[in-house]
């Protein structure tokens, strides 16, 4: 392959900005191509994060690699557990009881506005507003209380299971959810007053990173990626999963494909989000939480080890633990729209307690790869702004 | 759905292998030697402008064919979703996609990298995610799981 | 022939103190110690270096994975590290004391934890936050270091997947009595 100088003529200076930097968002590596202050080329270098997920899900079982999926994007658990789930779901023909499609969503789309809430803080703080990062941060430390109330630990969760969820919402979740989404508007607006017409954001985002609609599609573009360049494709909407199709809510898109779109796309999904997690605490059905069929369930903790034990329940949870359950043989392929980008898991079954293969469609990598399209031509300082817009987290990038 | 899955097999002819058909889910087998003419017929006439994931997959050092590379295509205008199995052995080399897909770059490095699956015609054929020196392909079936030289 | 000689134990030399009486009454045990570690000015400008080491505690930015979450939420309003002292982050190692290693290790990222580590001036201390810094977590696989110490010398380890905010501050503040009795002419 040709360098840069030999196929212009022009010699130009490289420059690397290394996997330890405060505004790569974790161990992500570019090296640029600069002429004077202009970039000319930007190939981003990664791998400095791949722990071999792939490989170890094909040691595990089926329960067990949860927890690996988790760590994939640290920034919304538990939410990417939710396509894990729907995929083996799928394979095992299995249907999950209302009301935990309702508390999945429920979860999926705080996760959403989790994720979101530290992307602006991070973004921002990088371009220079030091104070949105605080800010965002004080109402990411309630979504935190909210998922340590329900599943126990504030990052990592492993609260969707195959079949439903682990454990049931705890009692003072749902009025301390309600009253987190009463003050959310204001904050939002908050954050708005600071940004939105202030006249440096707008000049160190507007036209910063332009994303075309033809390449976003041919790049494989997914998210809030496509949507600001004026796609309007939501897995949401297109194959609704879980109980989507029952809520009503609206797909922001962008019009420039530059960052203040996406920044505005993303500050608009955060209230469609609270407006679906309203919807679903209104018409929360009560219910079983996990699928009683087959045996893919937790039997009752108080059947296995409380005061009314009971011999085949305990056999049901050694067995499900230790061996696990058999899918039949078969391949699915499943999505969800993740707060990055579309999420799908491709899961090969040979019929053993194991997956065969599993392959994960990362929203963050497919983004990634714009990069040298996005920043060809800014100036060197533009690269923060672009890297914060792209929205990565290198868990997702690197597997 | 299932007419415009009818008339691809009629246009691919004998380029498809076998068809399988699972949760809903269309799968084609491809053969090797009709691509990429065959990925290109897809876009262009069937409107699959989307490249959703391209990835390996060993099945196993005894089976014939021993690698799969799995092209999942979607069509963003009417919503049909496909997924193409193109099967190869140890040795033999896939044609590129990444004139017909742009995002197939990424996605061949890594298939190259986890596997040593070569596609010919790819602008940059190195390793992604590893060492460029590291030995051996991970995601191959009789590589275990925590490397050749683990330290406890 | 003629010489006369005063035999010795007849001249008396007048002793003022004997040796012992000397270290009985003058000296304490404390005094000793002091005087052991090099006299009153020296511990005095010990006390006084390492309170001003562990009350600015500056970390250099390395956190890795998931963990680096937890310690950025430490750093924020909730928990606030800045009142121990550790107010900024910096990005560049020659201005840092302390690299807390927060997250996966892997061996591609591995010469780079080292240079950053050779790069940071004396005194500096490492915290190894998080199960897979302390041991390599729940990645027993190809391409994870089982350890940071393996790399570079660890003073405190912090278990937890991901370890809370409080267990962080714990390890700051323990660092902190770590450094009250650090002497800084054996670490510079």
């Amino acid at each position: 392959m040709k360098t840069v100088v030999e196929q212009t003529g022009r010699r130009t200076y490289t420059l690397n900005m290394g996997p330890q930097h405060p505004s790569t968002h974790g161990v992500l590596r570019v090296i640029l191509d600069l002429e004077g202050e202009t970039i000319v080329d930007a190939k981003p270098v990664i791998g400095y994060l791949h722990r071999g997920t792939e490989k170890l899900a094909e040691a595990k079982t089926y329960q067990q690699v949860s927890p690996l999926i988790d760590r994939l994007d640290y920034l919304a658990c538990p939410a990417y557990n939710f396509a894990y789930c729907l995929a083996v779901e799928k394979l095992l023909g299995v249907e999950v009881p209302p009301r935990a499609r309702y508390i999945r969503v429920i979860m999926a789309e705080l996760a959403r506005i989790a994720s979101h809430l530290i992307w602006l803080g991070s973004h921002a703080m990088d371009i220079g507003a030091v104070t949105v990062f605080l800010y965002t941060f004080r109402e990411r430390e309630i979504t935190y209380e909210l998922l340590e109330m329900a599943a126990g630990v504030r990052m990592h969760q492993s609260y969707f299971v195959v079949g439903g969820v682990r454990w049931d919402l705890p009692e003072g979740f749902v009025p301390k959810l309600k009253n987190f989404l009463d003050i959310l508007p204001s904050k939002i607006q908050e954050y708005e007053d600071l940004l939105t017409k202030n006249k440096i954001w707008k000049l160190r985002t507007v036209g910063v990173g332009v994303l075309s609609k033809e390449d976003a599609v041919a790049l494989g573009a997914t998210g809030p990626m496509l949507r600001g360049s004026g796609v309007e494709w939501d897995i949401r909407k297109a194959y609704p999963y879980s109980g989507y199709e029952e809520f009503e809510f609206d797909i922001p898109t962008g019009e420039h494909g530059d960052t203040y779109d996406r920044y505005l796309v993303r500050m608009e999904e955060m209230r469609q989000s609270r407006r679906i997690i309203l919807q679903a605490l209104e018409r929360l059905p009560d219910g079983p939480i996990q699928a009683m069929e087959g045996k893919l369930y937790f039997p009752d903790p108080d059947k296995v080890r409380g005061e009314h034990r009971d011999m085949a329940a305990l056999i049901h949870q050694f067995k499900l633990v230790s061996e696990g359950f058999h899918p039949p043989k078969g391949e699915v392929y499943q999505a969800i729209e993740a707060p990055k980008g579309e999420l799908g898991f491709y899961v090969v079954s040979d019929g053993g307690p194991k997956p065969f293969r599993l392959r994960i469609r990362l929203p963050s990598l497919m983004n990634l790869q714009t990069l040298p399209v996005l920043s060809k031509g800014h100036k060197i300082a533009d690269m923060a702004a672009i890297i914060g817009t792209l929205d990565i987290v290198l868990g997702d990038v690197d597997k | 759905m299932a007419d415009w899955l009818d008339e691809v097999k009629s246009r691919l002819g004998e380029a498809v292998l076998d068809e399988v058909e699972f949760r809903g889910e269309n799968t084609l087998v491809l053969d090797r030697g009709s691509l990429p003419h065959s990925l290109e017929v897809l876009k262009e006439e069937f409107g699959f402008n989307s490249l959703v994931d391209l990835c390996g997959l060993d099945t196993g050092e005894d089976q014939d064919p021993r690698f799969y590379v799995v092209y999942h295509l979607r069509n963003l205008d009417t919503k049909a979703q496909l997924r193409v199995k193109v099967g190869l052995n140890e040795g033999e080399k896939v044609p590129s996609a990444c004139e017909v897909w742009a995002g197939a770059n990424w996605m061949e490095r890594e298939a190259y990298d986890m596997f040593g699956i070569e596609f010919e015609g790819h602008p940059d054929l190195t390793r992604l995610y590893l060492a460029d020196d590291f030995p051996g392909h991970p995601l191959r079936k009789d590589y275990p799981t925590e490397g050749y030289d683990f330290e406890e | 022939m003629g010489v006369k000689k005063t035999p010795v134990k007849e001249i008396e030399i007048p002793r003022l103190v004997t040796p012992e009486e000397v270290v009985e009454e003058e000296v304490t045990p404390e005094e000793l110690e002091v005087l052991e570690k090099g006299g009153v000015l020296i511990t005095t400008l010990n006390k006084a270096v390492n309170w001003a080491r562990k009350w600015s505690i500056w970390p250099v930015t390395f956190g890795l994975a998931c963990c680096a979450i937890e310690m950025m939420a430490t750093a924020a309003s909730h928990y606030d590290m800045a009142r121990f002292g550790a107010e900024v982050f910096r990005p560049s190692p020659r201005q840092a004391d302390l690299m807390i290693v927060a997250g996966t290790l892997t061996k591609k990222m591995a010469p780079i934890l080292k240079r950053v580590y050779d790069q940071m001036p004396e005194p500096k201390w490492v915290i190894a936050m998080g199960a897979c810094a302390v041991g390599g977590g729940i990645y027993k696989s190809y391409a994870v270091v089982q350890g940071v110490d393996k790399i570079v010398p660890v003073d405190f380890y912090i278990p937890g997947c991901p370890p809370r905010p409080e267990a962080l501050l714990q390890a700051i503040l323990m660092l902190q009595k770590k450094i009250e009795q650090e002497s800084f002419d054996n670490k510079i």
